[in-house]
């Protein structure tokens, strides 16, 4: 593929009614059970995880499933609904399982050679929110570096993992392929890590002579972890437009009602033009971010490219929106009680997640032929 | 809006080939035959040029004729008349005026420019103190107008002037079409920092304009005025265009046919710039969908706001990446140019005139206090012109 060649897939960046239904049933679902107060409360306590929660968004509304085929039990959606899924949880910044289990894990799953066996039943159970699955990988592994994590065996030691706190499964690529892995077997030790955000906790998980059921050969697998992998950044993307489009409206509203020098201080030019620039921002993010879902969704051969730009341009964003939520708020801001620290916090953290924009502008450079000196 | 499809469009794209031959048949023949034939802006209405279709059916038009050969009407040359004249006229204009100046506009036989600016009234329009006074049939106008892109190549301006100086700005300004060849109008060339005068001051002395080409009623031109406005900034932010179809394209394309140029900073800004301007481009490109789909967007000033900056810092970068030969300058002669080409000129040029992106058609500023204060609804400043008799305005 070069640049000059047009994306031979015209993208659609807007949002079908029923994504728009399936959006409003996540918000409200998460306005009852996990507005900041909730959320701030939960961080805190020994079970980041409000099972019953999960149980509602994966099961009840289905959400878990939406990239699983209809015969394996799941929605037989598409990433564009997984991706408006993400939107709203990126705004509401609940703690779920829902990227690393129900976009990465299941990706990972379902690219693989066969869905028969093992394979088929576990994505049965991810998709009925019956189990969850991470990937025992750090979470800021990209896609580029899916064939070399295919190494060693099921002895071993992994920093970083997201979620593995919650997870019933553990996917443990090695080099003699990759293995799922029961948590709650012999041999498997996961212990919690004090994350940046802690609205996504992670772990250490250590590996000793524990046993795994092998589900693909070391070839197969790496490209269906990169498969994963590539998934999980294009769709982060959407929850980095969430946390921003947030972060954008929480500091419109609090300047508009906060009075200093006899008048609101979002009357100011300096702070409009602050505001209208991130504006700017979110609206660019989401065509991005669109296009990224989109282009999954398609299985275009455009969807590595659609990928790195959207997490090249929305890592930026997000941070960008949280830091100016926190300035624009003043004290209030840098309260632990005020939500912006936890935007800030997932912003900062999604930043590093599955490649830092760094990397993806690496890509970028690769895919359409802009070489380094 | 009518039942026409795309393939009922194709069919008369179709027809209007075999009928008039591009290879055979003159330019302007065609064009005329292709505005008669509904299908020179589908959407506009039947017998003004379209067929009251879907806006989204253009493309299909444009494409079919593209690959038969067909000429354009050149709209970079016509743009004003296409992007701001147009619909103001189809907004607002009389039977008379819209069948007058509708197809030669589009024609391009016609070219048109736009009287608003002054030396006193710039991000501040509805200052403009330019004076219309009734005589009879006819408005005497008298003024200055000021940063007149083509006025030197213009047949039509549109054109606002102050009608009662008595009531507050925004109320005693009216909406004019003036003929550039009429006694009273005299074009100066402003030579501008590419070295070029691509606008102009224009005089006005007593220049008598009837009052059949006012456009809308009298001490309303301030919301007609919003009409081209708008226009003016979805037309400026709006072109589409493939990937690397703008100004990142011609820096992109340097970057891999000269690897002796490359440096590692560079090379950052460069993919940063890169991933900007095509996330630009799907930008543009939903906002596009969103209007075909009849949900517009204020994502239009945003454009623009997005344009202005984007194209600033590639060129910047581009003059730099050519080292040696970012020093040099084509040509610094005063030439008056018929149109504003990025594409076949030196870097120098781009970085140059690419400031002016910034400032034309609203500047930065502006266009930011519209999105806070529109679209995130925040409060206005406080201001103290808005009731008060224009004449007691201090300037
Ligand atoms: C290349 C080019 C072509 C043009 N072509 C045309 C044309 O064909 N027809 C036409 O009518 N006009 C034309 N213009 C004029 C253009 O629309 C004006 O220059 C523009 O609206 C700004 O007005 P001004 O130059 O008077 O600047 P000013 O209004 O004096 O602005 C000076 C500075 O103050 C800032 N400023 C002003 N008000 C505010 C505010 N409220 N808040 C914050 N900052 C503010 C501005 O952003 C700017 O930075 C053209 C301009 C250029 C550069």
């Amino acid at each position: 593929m070069t640049a000059q060649t047009e994306a031979a897939h015209a993208p659609d960046l807007l949002y079908s009614e029923t994504e728009e239904d399936l959006r409003s049933a996540v918000r409200s679902l998460l306005a009852d059970r996990a507005d900041a107060p909730t959320v701030i409360a939960g961080i805190e306590s020994d079970t980041p995880y409000d099972l019953r929660l999960w149980e509602s968004l994966a099961a009840g509304i289905g959400a878990a499933g939406l990239l699983v085929p209809e015969k394996l039990g799941g929605q037989g959606a598409s990433h564009r609904e997984a991706a408006v899924v993400l939107e709203e949880l990126g705004r509401s910044v609940a703690p779920a399982p829902y990227l690393t289990s129900a976009v990465v894990a299941t990706e990972i799953l379902l690219a693989l050679d066969t869905q028969d066996g093992p394979v088929g039943e576990l994505l049965g159970d991810l998709a009925a929110g019956r189990k969850v699955a991470v990937l025992a990988l750090p979470f800021a592994t990209p896609a580029a570096d899916a064939a070399a994590a295919m190494t060693g065996t099921l002895d071993r030691t992994v920093t970083g993992v997201a979620e593995a706190v919650a997870a019933d499964v553990l996917l443990v690529p090695t080099a003699e392929g990759l293995y799922a892995v029961d948590r709650a077997g012999d041999g498997v030790t996961v212990e919690s890590l004090v994350p940046l955000d802690l609205t996504r906790p992670l772990a250490t998980v250590t590996l000793a002579g524990a046993a795994g059921t092998k589900l693909a050969e070391a070839g197969p697998a790496a490209l269906a972890v990169g498969r994963g992998l590539l998934s999980g950044a294009g769709l982060l993307a959407s929850e980095q437009l969430g946390i921003a489009e947030w972060c954008l409206t929480e500091t419109v509203r609090h300047t508009r009602e906060r009075h200093q020098f006899n008048r609101p201080v979002g009357s100011f030019q300096s702070l409009k033009h602050r505001m209208a620039q991130l504006w700017l921002e979110v609206v660019s993010a989401r065509a991005a971010a669109r296009n990224a879902a989109d282009a999954l969704a398609a299985g275009s051969p455009d969807a590595p490219l659609a990928v790195a730009v959207a997490q090249a341009y929305c890592s930026k964003v997000a941070v960008h929106a949280a830091e100016e939520c926190v300035q624009l708020h003043g004290g209030i801001g840098m309260t632990w009680e005020h939500p912006a620290h936890l935007y800030l916090k997932r912003a900062k953290a999604d930043s590093i997640a599955y490649g830092t924009a760094g990397r993806h502008r690496e890509a970028v450079a690769e895919l359409v032929e802009l070489a380094a000196p | 809006m009518t039942t026409i499809d795309a393939a009922e469009i194709r069919r008369r794209t179709q027809e209007l080939l075999a009928a008039h031959p591009p290879a055979t048949t003159d330019r302007t023949d065609f064009l005329k035959a292709r505005f008669d034939a509904g299908l020179a802006w589908v959407h506009y209405p039947v017998g003004l040029g379209g067929l009251d279709a879907s806006r989204s059916l253009q493309p299909v038009v444009d494409a079919e004729l593209a690959a038969a050969g067909a000429p354009d009407n050149d709209p970079r040359r016509i743009g004003i008349g296409l992007g701001m004249a147009a619909p103001t006229i189809l907004g607002y204009g009389t039977d008379e005026q819209k069948q007058r100046f509708l197809r030669p506009l589009w024609v391009g036989e016609e070219v048109w420019c736009q009287l608003f600016s002054e030396p006193g009234a710039g991000s501040d329009l509805a200052a403009l103190g330019t004076r219309a006074v009734r005589d009879g049939e006819d408005w005497v106008v008298d003024g200055q107008k000021v940063w007149t892109s083509s006025a030197h190549v213009a047949r039509w301006a549109i054109l606002i002037a102050r009608t009662d100086p008595d009531v507050p700005k925004h109320r005693g300004i009216s909406y004019f079409i003036c003929d550039m060849t009429d006694p009273g109008v005299e074009v100066r060339p402003l030579r501008q920092i590419t070295g070029e005068a691509e606008f102009n001051e224009v005089f006005l002395t007593g220049v008598r304009i009837p009052d059949s080409r006012r456009l809308g009623p009298v001490g309303e031109g301030w919301k007609v005025a919003q009409t081209t406005l708008m226009n003016e900034r979805v037309s400026i932010g709006g072109a589409r265009i493939p990937r690397e179809g703008g100004m990142i394209g011609t820096v992109a394309r340097t970057w891999r046919e000269r690897p002796e140029l490359r440096t590692h900073d560079l090379h950052q800004r460069l993919l940063t710039l890169w991933v900007e301007a095509e996330v630009a481009r799907l930008t543009g490109e939903r906002l596009r969908q969103q209007l075909v789909a009849g949900q517009p967007g204020p994502e239009g000033s945003g454009m623009k706001l997005a344009f202005a900056r984007l194209n600033q810092e590639i060129s910047g970068l581009e003059v730099e990446l050519l080292g040696d030969e970012g020093l040099l300058y084509s040509d610094w002669t005063m030439r008056r140019p018929e149109l504003v080409d990025f594409t076949g000129r030196d870097a120098g040029y781009r970085y140059l005139r690419s400031k002016g992106n910034s400032i034309e058609g609203g500047t930065s500023e502006v266009l930011l206090n519209i999105v806070a204060e529109r679209v995130l609804g925040l409060p206005v400043e406080p201001r103290n012109d808005k009731d008060v008799a224009w004449k007691d305005l201090s300037r």
